[in-house]
């Protein structure tokens, strides 16, 4: 039995089908016709795209529009993602979930700063860590989509006990965070730093900056005249052994500051106004054996690495709650800086810039603490001739054999020594018990 | 950053302690754009390749010049320690120059622009790089803190601000950066367009690779370790002049208690050589650099070695004993290098009496 034939009309609307993202509008369609070319025809035939909606929804007629949302068909929505330029592919080989942003909260209104960060924070876990000498409550801006976790003195008590020497207050409560992160990589930014702005105003995502820095490799052994060799745009010269051509891991990344930069009180009372405008746009490892004042202000680590080393070790008897009146992520520095040495891993610095606001009285700092200043002129030349014994191959190992040698051979020309020494023995013996395995808070 | 005028001293021009070196075998056109910087200067052009051709020189310049002949004449037989058709001859203008700094550039090297648009001066920076303290003894993040709008960082012991003498200035290049042939034939497009606003001291005991195209350094401190070593006609080895004479410098300078700044002032660097002359000229370099560096970095200097010229001597004994095994060139290297600290000295006695021309 032969069955009926296809209209005209009915062949004329199946070939319309196939031609339907060639058509620009679709509104001179009879409603009935129009009603079978959506449904029968496009939708049974798997046909229906973004484009071709829209196309539908011009006709603005009302059946058509009902039964679309009748069908429930919605608009694919294509998420918004950070522009992602050529250079931050290498960031890629580093998950987000990889990283904690440790912030030391010395300020309890939090909210400025989080506003400021939150477009670049946002992706990650954040650890904020309140000085337990702060008294007000942390204020937080309400409805952030991103993950934190506060830990404040309870916190600190708890984990930490009173068994130990180490004092979490001030900038050193930052360290507790790096304690109980359990993340490979740590980045940590002061609390009065906002992002900076490049050379060609774009905000500076000082994350990706380091995590580039981190992820690849440092040269510590010959110095390269145009600076990091990794980046786009430039390479190792001429003249430049091959066989250092593959580097080594870095394991620290310090980054640098706009407006207020990181002077000592002296330097910063005797020039009031200065403030830090050049934009360097250069990342560089720091040559094997060579010292250099790590400021904690705006600095990244690889915590499975060097995280013993980073140790709130040497306390200064005014220590206070500005920068001018601190020194321990000085010493801090210099102790994992021997240690990288020691280890064969490397220690850029250079880019991220970060804006650091204007904070604090330069002279009046001055006048409070002196002592910092005068201790690193024997701290320094010590921690450039400290050579590590060969048994010390991990980094708790190299901590506590600095801790013995800070004791025995500087401990005698301060009591801060004797203290930092303690504290860098109880940090490793808390490292070793509450570092790893299933978090302590 | 920059201090108002009435703030900033303005940089000594140096014009009669400063020679300005230019090897060439080509001709000296890149001069025209350099006039307005270097007009005031004294010229010390070094004519390398066939003497008997003539170098122009535009006018107006004040200058020397010398062809082959004429280092044949000077030296004598000592001339065997200069080269021939290499750049490593310029070193003979370091040597025949009365003036307390040397300034040297290539001749396919021109001037560049800042960030803002503006005509770098190179030789003002270099000055200024020169006549201000290195800082080698420990590391600022904030590069050279004499620089305007630096300083040193919290941190940085005050007994280290002084600084040290300032020995060399090594500049850096836009445009066609200073790979080795290997680097050329695998990037042979990339162009260094980055301008990194900062000068260094590089810390002592680290070593780097120096570049001739665009140096300055202090002649009465460290003139007599500047030799570029024997290279290019004759030798199995180029293009690895300055980097002999860079490691020999820098151990020399930290030895000494000296610093050596890298970074501004950029030039712009024109012309790519090329890339498989090269790989002939490094091909051994690329080989023995593997040695050599090790042997720069190990090497001690005797607490008898209280000048520069005890101080070469020296270290050519060490290149004798220890890179002679890797290869006879070695050893005719150390003989140059003594053959030059004999010329150097024969040619600048301490009196004030000078050798005529």
């Amino acid at each position: 039995m032969r069955t009926q034939p296809p209209s005209l009309l009915s062949l004329a609307v199946d070939a319309s089908v196939l031609h339907l993202s060639h058509f620009s509008d679709l509104s001179p369609l009879p409603d009935h016709i129009l009603l079978d070319l959506f449904l029968k025809r496009t939708l049974r035939a798997g046909k229906l795209n973004e484009k071709i909606l829209k196309l539908f929804l011009a006709t603005g007629k009302e059946e058509v529009l009902s039964l679309i949302q009748t069908l429930n068909i919605q608009h694919i929505l294509t998420p918004v993602l950070p522009t992602k330029s050529p250079k931050m592919s290498v960031v890629n080989n580093i998950e987000d979930g990889e990283i904690d942003i440790v912030i030391g909260a010395l300020h309890s209104d939090l909210r400025p700063f989080m506003s400021a960060w939150k477009s670049i924070f946002s992706r990650y876990h954040l650890i904020i860590v309140k000085d337990p000498d702060l008294k007000d409550d942390l204020q937080i801006p309400e409805g952030l989509s991103f993950k934190i976790d506060i830990y404040t003195k309870s916190h600190i008590d708890k984990v930490v006990g009173s068994s130990t020497s180490i004092a979490f207050s001030g900038y050193s409560c930052k360290y507790f965070g790096f304690l109980v992160s359990r993340k490979k990589y740590v980045v940590s930014i002061d609390d009065d730093c906002v992002p900076a702005k490049d050379a060609d105003s774009f905000l500076i995502d000082p994350v990706a900056q380091h995590l580039r820095n981190l992820a690849t490799p440092a040269t510590p052994f010959f110095f390269n005249t145009l600076y990091d060799p990794y980046r786009n745009g430039a390479d190792f010269v001429r003249g430049y052994p091959f066989s250092l051509r593959s580097g080594v891991t870095c394991a620290l990344s310090c980054g640098l500051w706009l407006n207020l930069a990181d002077l000592d009180a002296p330097t910063q009372a005797l020039k009031p106004e200065k403030r830090n405008s050049r934009y360097v746009d250069a990342v560089m490892t720091i040559p094997a054996r060579v010292m250099m004042p790590i400021s904690g202000i705006n600095i990244a680590f690889n915590r499975e690495l060097v995280g013993p080393a980073l140790c709130p070790a040497l306390r200064l008897t005014g220590e206070g709650k500005v920068r001018w009146e601190t020194m321990e992520d000085i010493w801090s520095g210099m102790c994992v800086k021997v240690v990288c040495d020691h280890l064969g891993l490397g220690v850029k610095s250079g880019l991220p810039y970060v804006w650091r606001n204007d904070r604090g009285d330069a002279i009046e700092s001055l006048k409070k603490e002196w002592e910092g200043v005068k201790l690193m002129e024997e701290v320094v030349p010590w921690f450039q001739s400290m050579v590590l014994s060969r048994t010390a191959t991990t980094t708790e190992d190299c901590v506590a054999e600095m801790a013995k040698r800070v004791k025995e051979q500087l401990g005698g020309s301060d009591p801060g020594f004797g203290r930092a020494a303690e504290a860098m023995m109880d940090w490793v013996e808390l490292w070793k018990k509450v570092g790893s395995g299933p978090s302590p808070v | 950053m920059a201090g108002s005028p009435a703030t900033v001293k303005p940089t000594p021009i140096l014009k009669d302690e400063l020679d300005i070196v230019i090897p060439t075998i080509r001709n000296l056109d890149f001069l025209e754009m350099w006039r307005p910087f270097f007009q005031p200067y004294h010229l010390i052009i070094v004519q390398d390749g066939d003497p008997s051709k003539t170098i122009k020189v535009p006018e107006g310049f004040d200058y020397e010049l010398y062809n082959r002949n004429d280092i044949n004449r000077i030296l004598g037989p000592k001339a065997s320690c200069i080269s021939f058709k290499d750049s490593a001859c310029r070193c003979f203008g370091f040597m025949v120059s009365k003036k307390k700094y040397i300034y040297t550039i290539d001749d396919d090297c021109f001037v560049a622009k800042d960030p803002t648009g503006q005509q770098i001066n190179a030789l003002e920076q270099h000055i200024k790089n020169l006549l201000s303290p290195s800082t080698p003894h420990f590391f600022n993040t904030l590069y050279d803190p004499y620089r305007e709008g630096a300083d040193f960082v919290r941190g940085y012991p005050f007994s280290l601000r002084e600084g040290v003498a300032t020995a060399i200035s090594h500049g850096l290049w836009m445009n066609i950066p200073d790979y080795d042939a290997p680097t050329q034939l695998v990037k042979p497009l990339e162009r260094n367009t980055r301008y990194v606003d900062a000068v260094m001291t590089i810390p002592k005991g680290t070593l780097f690779p120096m570049c001739g195209m665009n140096l300055a350094f202090n002649r009465e401190l460290v003139g007599p370790a500047l030799y570029f070593g024997l290279m290019g006609d004759g030798q199995p080895i180029g293009r690895y002049d300055d980097m002999w004479a860079g490691w020999c410098v820098k151990v020399i300078c930290d030895h000494m208690g000296w610093g050596v700044k890298t970074g501004l002032p950029y030039i712009w660097h024109s012309k790519a050589s090329n890339p498989f002359v090269n790989l002939k000229k490094e091909y051994k370099g690329i080989f023995w650099q593997e040695e050599i560096i090790p042997f720069f970095q190990s090497v001690k200097m005797s607490k008898e070695a209280t000048t520069v010229q005890k101080c070469y001597i020296e270290l050519s004994k060490e290149v004798k004993e220890k890179l002679g095994k890797v290869d006879p060139y070695f050893d005719k290297l150390a003989d140059a290098m003594v053959t030059w600290i004999e010329a150097w000295d024969e040619l600048n006695p301490s009196s004030a009496e000078k050798p005529a021309k």
